[in-house]
């Protein structure tokens, strides 16, 4: 079945069963590997995606059931204020260490703060939990969050929402 | 793990410059052939600095990234002695060429053990500072001045009496036709500006954007996509057949047979997915069939009951033991353990009629060439494997059973095929943490002081097949390191029983390694006769740690920084745990809770560490952080079983692992320290399962001699 997808604002035909994952559309078919596959079953955070703004995992999410919903993954995180924020502090702070869980991590953040401009511990537990790190970078995942809601909120203009 | 065999580096450390293909300087060790002729040399060698003319400066780098910053700390050797910024240098994986790219001490291409950047530490810096003096003596010759007048800075070379500057590119084929300096000098410590510093890491801004290459992100043109599903039960073999539904799934091109497992190729991941699934495969299972747990672990007991044959000796245990007052004795459970790195193991592969080319991220790169040859049925030369980025290595990579795999399937197939195990095929075709059990005696005088001290191992020689030069005598070197720990027992005999697993069951390197299974028992062991002594566990430990200066420091940092004596409240405890492995120098403290139903957190760990020269302070930190996170969660959650010899476990819903809200603060202290670099990889593991389990007893008076912890046990024992 061929179906339009519109992925980081460009459209693309695919041509694919439509019980396929997003997951595996994005990175065999269309060719965007920042997505990474971890688990296969909702359980890593790995392949977390946005979808017209909402985190979901990209492993259970059939292209059906997307519609013309606008997907946005890793390889657009640098195109909204939120996203260049915690890039920033992910580098500050050395938060990576292999890498393979950083783009679920990142996109699950994006969506939190997204949400909620100064998350608290428990806020950051609740979503971030979802994400598996086996290198334990938690601890720094946890402040480089703060540290770039922080710099969020220094930097948009008063009143402005 | 130890580096008890010493592989000198001499054996390998001819270092060669020779004018580059294309103009330009390359600098790297000529490794001499086994006839003790130097290859031949025309011949590349392994390059690990190349200038060409422009300026770029190219360097290879022999160990490879898994997240732990061997990509940075290896471009601080360089540029620290090459005088350039780490920004100048353009970083390549090195190729699979165990001639070339051994590790010194390993004797073959492995990044792994915590040792690469103890690897590295010479021969890196002698490469940078070899390259550096070869292009101070061209310009001192065009300028006609003594070299010692000439100072390397940022890429040039300066000669500041007459201020004259000439930048490295404009000397490179000049510096390629000297003879090669023997005995340059290498910085001292004081005169580092990029070595000892936290400097960015440099594999990182990939990382956040997408854009990192994984060895599963490989997409070779054309490239097909392969489920695989080798037989569930371990050593079994496949047996018939029917593929009629799978065929007809859209997308699916192929079925491939194994004789272990089958593969279905398709058009991309799902497609293959879906037709694995609806391939219909009865398995011969073979002489496992009915393996489980209980007997794995029955027969690990009866072999603490068995002879075993003596690893260390030291003083005269048999005798001391005659006039001990009394015994502290006690028996420890290790339990099978998968790595669950993050990225699932993968491989592609693309196998042509007279050639075999690989895309993967592996640990162990010459180790990989092998196989692939040998599956191939190709010559090593035909062979090539380019190496990526690895999603966690943990010990799992350190194998190369899936690019052997992966080749046999692609031998199948038209093209490049990548295939992808799912996260159940990754835990349950693993090469296992195998059961490790100990059995502790010590001999006390009358006033509870230890006079001996005897431990016997139990668990699989690792090492016989793995690195067959660290199994000698028939003990394997990495199970018995740190088997007595550090402590100054006067009377010492560690015995070791191997037990090997049913043939089938595969068997691996663990993050930790021996440490991993030997801190934990003798720590605990430790603990429990500072108890017996009516001592404090930390006071205990130093006592007997008096002529280990190293040691004692870190320990008495440690308890500074948890502020070990102060009150905790009800429920909660605290655990002390030293490690003296890897070429560093150990302490940590964990707190933690436990609830009257037993469950436990912990809440908190602290951990000194001195590891000698920290190359990148900030990389330490963040390799001990991770390295307890993956402790913990073993300690609390780590249990591999066996029923009908089939793995029972398959993701992370029952593997479970820590996540944000369990994870304990973590507090890293790096001492700073001019000795030799030593490995940092792995002792944050090992040694925080005794610091949890001490700090359970500190907290409910009970002591764990198995792992997981288990909160049964635990229940009402506040
Ligand atoms: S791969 Fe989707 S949540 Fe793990
Ligand atoms: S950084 Fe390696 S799994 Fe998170």
């Amino acid at each position: 079945m061929s179906q339009q997808l519109s992925i980081n604002g460009v459209t693309h035909t695919v041509d694919v069963d439509e019980d396929t994952p997003l997951l595996w559309v994005l990175r065999d078919v269309v060719g965007l590997t920042g997505t990474k596959f971890g688990c296969g079953i909702a359980l890593c955070g790995a392949c977390t995606v946005h979808i017209d703004g909402v985190p979901r995992r990209a492993c259970i999410t059939s292209v059906k059931s997307l519609g013309n919903a606008s997907i946005r993954t890793i390889e657009a995180l640098e195109t909204t204020p939120v996203g260049r924020s915690l890039q920033k502090a992910w580098l500050d702070l050395e938060v990576v260490q292999c890498g393979y869980c950083q783009s679920g991590q990142l996109m699950s953040a994006a969506a939190l703060l997204a949400g909620n401009a100064a998350p608290s511990d428990a806020d950051i537990d609740t979503v971030m939990s979802g994400n598996v790190c086996r290198c334990g970078t938690y601890g720094r995942i946890r402040a480089a969050i703060k540290q770039a809601a922080n710099e969020i909120q220094h930097t948009t203009p008063e009143g402005a929402q | 793990m130890s580096d008890t065999p010493s592989h000198q580096l001499s054996r390998r450390s001819f270092l060669i410059s020779t004018a580059a293909a294309g103009g330009g300087l390359l600098i790297g060790f000529r490794v001499p052939s086994a006839g003790g002729q130097s290859m031949d040399p025309t011949l590349e060698p392994n390059a690990f600095v190349r200038i060409d003319r422009t300026g770029a400066i190219r360097v290879t780098l022999p160990y490879v990234e898994m997240g732990q910053g061997a990509y940075t700390a290896q471009a601080q050797l360089l540029a620290e002695e090459l005088e350039v910024e780490i920004g100048q240098l353009t970083l390549e994986h090195a190729p699979a060429n165990e001639a070339l790219y051994s590790h010194p001490v390993f004797g073959d291409q492995i990044t792994g053990g915590s040792a690469g950047l103890r690897g590295a530490w010479e021969p890196l810096r002698r490469a940078g500072a070899t390259t550096r003096v070869l292009l101070t003596q061209a310009a001192a010759r065009r300028w006609r001045v003594a070299p010692s007048t000439c100072t390397a800075e940022r890429g040039e070379i300066v000669h500041a009496r007459s201020g004259r500057r000439a930048r490295y590119a404009d000397l490179v084929d000049a510096a390629a036709r000297l003879p090669v300096p023997k005995n340059v000098a290498l910085k001292s410590p004081d005169q580092f500006r990029i070595v000892g510093k936290p400097v960015k890491r440099v594999d990182t801004p990939d990382k956040v954007n997408g854009k990192a290459r994984f060895g599963i992100d490989a997409l070779p043109t054309g490239v097909k996509f392969a489920a695989v599903a080798a037989c569930p039960v371990f050593g079994g073999q496949v047996g018939t057949i029917d593929d009629t539904a799978a065929k007809r799934i859209r997308g699916v091109r192929q079925i491939v047979r194994l004789e272990d497992a089958v593969a279905v190729i398709a058009d991309h991941t799902w497609a293959a997915r879906k037709g694995l699934a609806a391939l219909k495969v009865s398995w011969n299972e073979g002489a496992n069939a009915n393996v489980d747990t209980k007997a794995l672990i029955a027969e690990c007991d009866a072999a603490l009951d068995r002879p075993g044959v003596t690893a260390t000796t030291h003083g005269d245990v048999q005798a001391v033991e005659a006039q001990a007052a009394s015994f502290y004795e006690a028996q420890f459970r290790l339990p099978m353990l998968a790595h669950l790195a993050m990225e699932p193991i993968n491989c592609t592969a693309h196998v042509r009629k007279d050639s075999c080319e690989i895309w993967v991220g592996c640990q162990r790169l010459a180790l990989a060439r092998r196989m692939a040859a040998e599956a191939s049925g190709l010559p090593l030369e035909r062979i090539t494997i380019h190496n990526h980025l690895l999603g966690g290595g943990f010990g799992r990579r350190l194998e190369a059973d899936y690019v052997a795999q992966a080749v046999r399937i692609a031998r199948h197939v038209e093209g490049p095929v990548k295939v992808i195990w799912s996260r159940e095929e990754d835990v349950q075709h693993d090469y296992f943490r195998y059961h490790n059990h100990s059995r502790v005696r010590v001999g006390l005088d009358a006033n509870n002081a230890p006079i001996s001290f005897s431990h016997k191992i139990v668990g699989p020689a690792v090492m016989a097949r793995w690195l067959p030069v660290f199994f000698q005598n028939n003990v394997d070197l990495d199970i018995i390191s740190v088997s007595a720990g550090t402590y100054a027992w006067p009377n010492v005999h560690v015995e070791y029983v191997r037990v090997e697993p049913p043939t089938g069951l595969n068997v691996g390197n663990w993050r930790g390694v021996g440490a991993s299974r030997n801190a934990f028992v003798v720590e605990s062991a430790i603990d429990d006769l500072a108890k017996r002594a009516g001592k404090d566990p930390l006071s205990y430990r130093r006592e007997l740690l008096a002529k280990s200066p190293r040691l004692l420091n870190v320990i008495n940092k440690v308890a500074e920084l948890a502020q070990w004596g102060t009150p905790l409240g009800a429920g909660r405890g605290r655990g002390i745990s030293v490690l003296d492995d890897f070429g560093s120098y150990v302490a940590q403290v964990a707190e933690v809770t436990v609830s009257r139903s037993g469950q436990v957190r912990v809440d908190r760990v602290f951990c000194v560490v001195d590891c000698g020269l920290a190359v990148n302070p900030d990389i330490v930190k963040a390799q001990l952080e991770g390295g307890i996170v993956y402790g913990v969660s073993a300690a609390l959650h780590g249990k591999i079983t066996v029923a009908e010899g089939r793995i029972q476990q398959g993701n992370f819903d029952d593997c479970p692992v820590l996540r944000m809200h369990d994870t304990p603060r973590i507090e890293v202290h790096v001492v700073p320290s001019a000795e030799a670099p030593g490995g940092v990889g792995e002792p944050g593991t090992a040694a925080v399962f005794p610091a949890v389990t001490n700090a359970i007893f500190a907290a409910t008076g009970k002591r764990l001699f198995e792992l997981p912890i288990d909160p049964t046990q635990l229940r009402n024992s506040l």
